[in-house]
């Protein structure tokens, strides 16, 4: 049985990024526990890429990851919304000039 | 389902408006991800839900796992092997997605091991033959399936993940129970009798997976207000007869159930119910195999100790050594 005297240390906990082909990016696909970056690619492995989902792979513990917070999704990203014009079709532009 | 008669946390009485906002989000079909404000009730059923679904994942490797070593063929151990490890995988993918609500892997095994939550009842049934490999992915994974589906529209984006990467690996699943199943109910008499016995012990646990009737169900509305819970069970589990019926006499094997009727109006089967006080003897503890697989899982946890605190021990050491050799290297 588990002995809850000793407090049991937790492997840390690693964020898994799988590209799946060359020319595409790395994703993010899940996270998984392990000692180390060595055993966390061996596990990533098992784990995300049995059917060739990948061809390379990246971890990162997940404590180096520093996240934006939710409740600053307003002013991050809220100023983009009255900027159209940094759309191509926000400017009208007559069919004789060709494809631009 | 693998999780079945997950208690839901009311949110009973007025919406704040903190609420209402949330539920306004859920119902445009917007994700929730970790870190944004839920409920705590959200929050909460989540975590038993997906924990309960996580451990079944993983205990459900033991009734297949039984016949690794005694598969008929290496290509059929072959097969086995890498099916008992996609779940292995899904387990994994769940627990990974639960942490993110703010519980811990050690706290979910605890919560295992203690009895504390439950996996599913179906896994508390033995697997006597070759053939229950074949019934095992044709109708137990099927029924996952049937849950797990409309689960990829959860509104917990990391639950949500986890079931699109699921449910990707469970059509081999079911298949290659179904090929089993085929080989079988087609080879000598003998052989199809073990078919046959295979579907008659393996087909009403198989539908009490979707737990108890909607009329005697625990309260779900607010499960399914939330989209933790995208189908009532009765649904699921007449989708279930009506896919599998048709499967059973294509392998020539009889669905063990005489009131079995198909209905040209509706295109629905009626069925006999599962015993429900069977249920709820394996849901408590009282099944075939509960004391046998809960005392593997525990036995397999306690056994690893030295070697999980071995591999922590050597990760440690090897830091130190790198961050010696990098001071000496300056
Ligand atoms: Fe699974
Ligand atoms: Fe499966």
């Amino acid at each position: 049985m588990t002995d809850t005297a000793k407090p049991r240390k937790e492997w840390p906990l690693w964020e898994i990024f799988v590209r799946s082909q060359n020319g595409l990016n790395h994703r993010h696909v899940g996270s998984l526990h392990a000692t180390d970056a060595e055993m966390a690619i061996n596990n990533a492995r098992d784990v995300y890429t049995r059917r060739k989902e990948g061809v390379s792979l990246w971890v990162v513990e997940s404590k180096h990851i520093t996240a934006s917070s939710p409740s600053a999704k307003g002013p991050l990203f809220d100023p983009a919304d009255d900027k159209t014009y940094r759309h191509p079709t926000f400017y009208d532009i007559p069919d004789e000039a060709g494809h631009m | 389902m693998y999780a079945q008669m997950v208690e839901s946390e009311g949110n009973r009485g007025d919406l704040t408006a903190q609420e209402r906002a949330f539920q306004d989000r859920i119902d445009a079909g917007e994700k929730i991800e970790p870190k944004e404000w839920m409920p705590e009730g959200y929050r909460k059923t989540l975590i038993r839900q997906m924990g309960q679904h996580a451990h079944s994942e993983i205990v459900g490797q033991l009734p297949e796992g039984n016949w690794i070593t005694r598969a008929p063929t290496l290509e059929r151990k072959a097969i086995l092997l890498a099916k008992v490890q996609d779940e292995a995988g899904h387990g994994l993918y769940l627990y990974s997605a639960a942490e993110t609500l703010g519980v811990t892997r050690d706290e979910l095994f605890e919560a295992l091991h203690s009895g504390k939550m439950k996996y599913s009842s179906i896994f508390n049934y033995p697997t006597l033959t070759w053939a229950d490999m074949g019934a095992v992915g044709w109708l137990v994974d099927g029924a996952a399936i049937m849950n797990q589906v409309p689960l990829q529209r959860t509104s917990y984006g990391p639950y949500s993940r986890a079931m699109i990467r699921i449910c990707k690996e469970e059509s081999f699943h079911q298949r290659q129970g179904y090929a089993i199943m085929m080989k079988m109910a087609a080879g000598t008499p003998e052989q199809k009798e073990m078919a046959q016995d295979a579907l008659n012990r393996f087909w009403y646990p198989a539908l009490m997976m979707f737990g108890p009737s909607d009329k005697d169900s625990v309260h779900s509305e607010q499960s399914m207000a939330w989209k933790i819970k995208m189908n009532t069970n009765d649904e699921l589990r007449q989708k279930f007869v009506n896919e599998t019926v048709p499967q059973a006499e294509l392998l020539g094997l009889t669905v063990p159930d005489e009131n079995l009727t198909y209905d040209e109006q509706t295109g629905d089967y009626s069925f006999s119910e599962p015993d429900w006080a069977e249920f709820f003897e394996v849901i408590k503890g009282n099944g075939p195999c509960n004391r046998e697989r809960l005392q593997a899982r525990r036995d397999a946890w306690s056994e690893g100790e030295w070697f999980r605190d071995g591999l922590t021990a050597y990760a440690e050491k090897s830091a130190k050594r790198r961050a010696a050799a990098a001071l000496a290297a300056e």
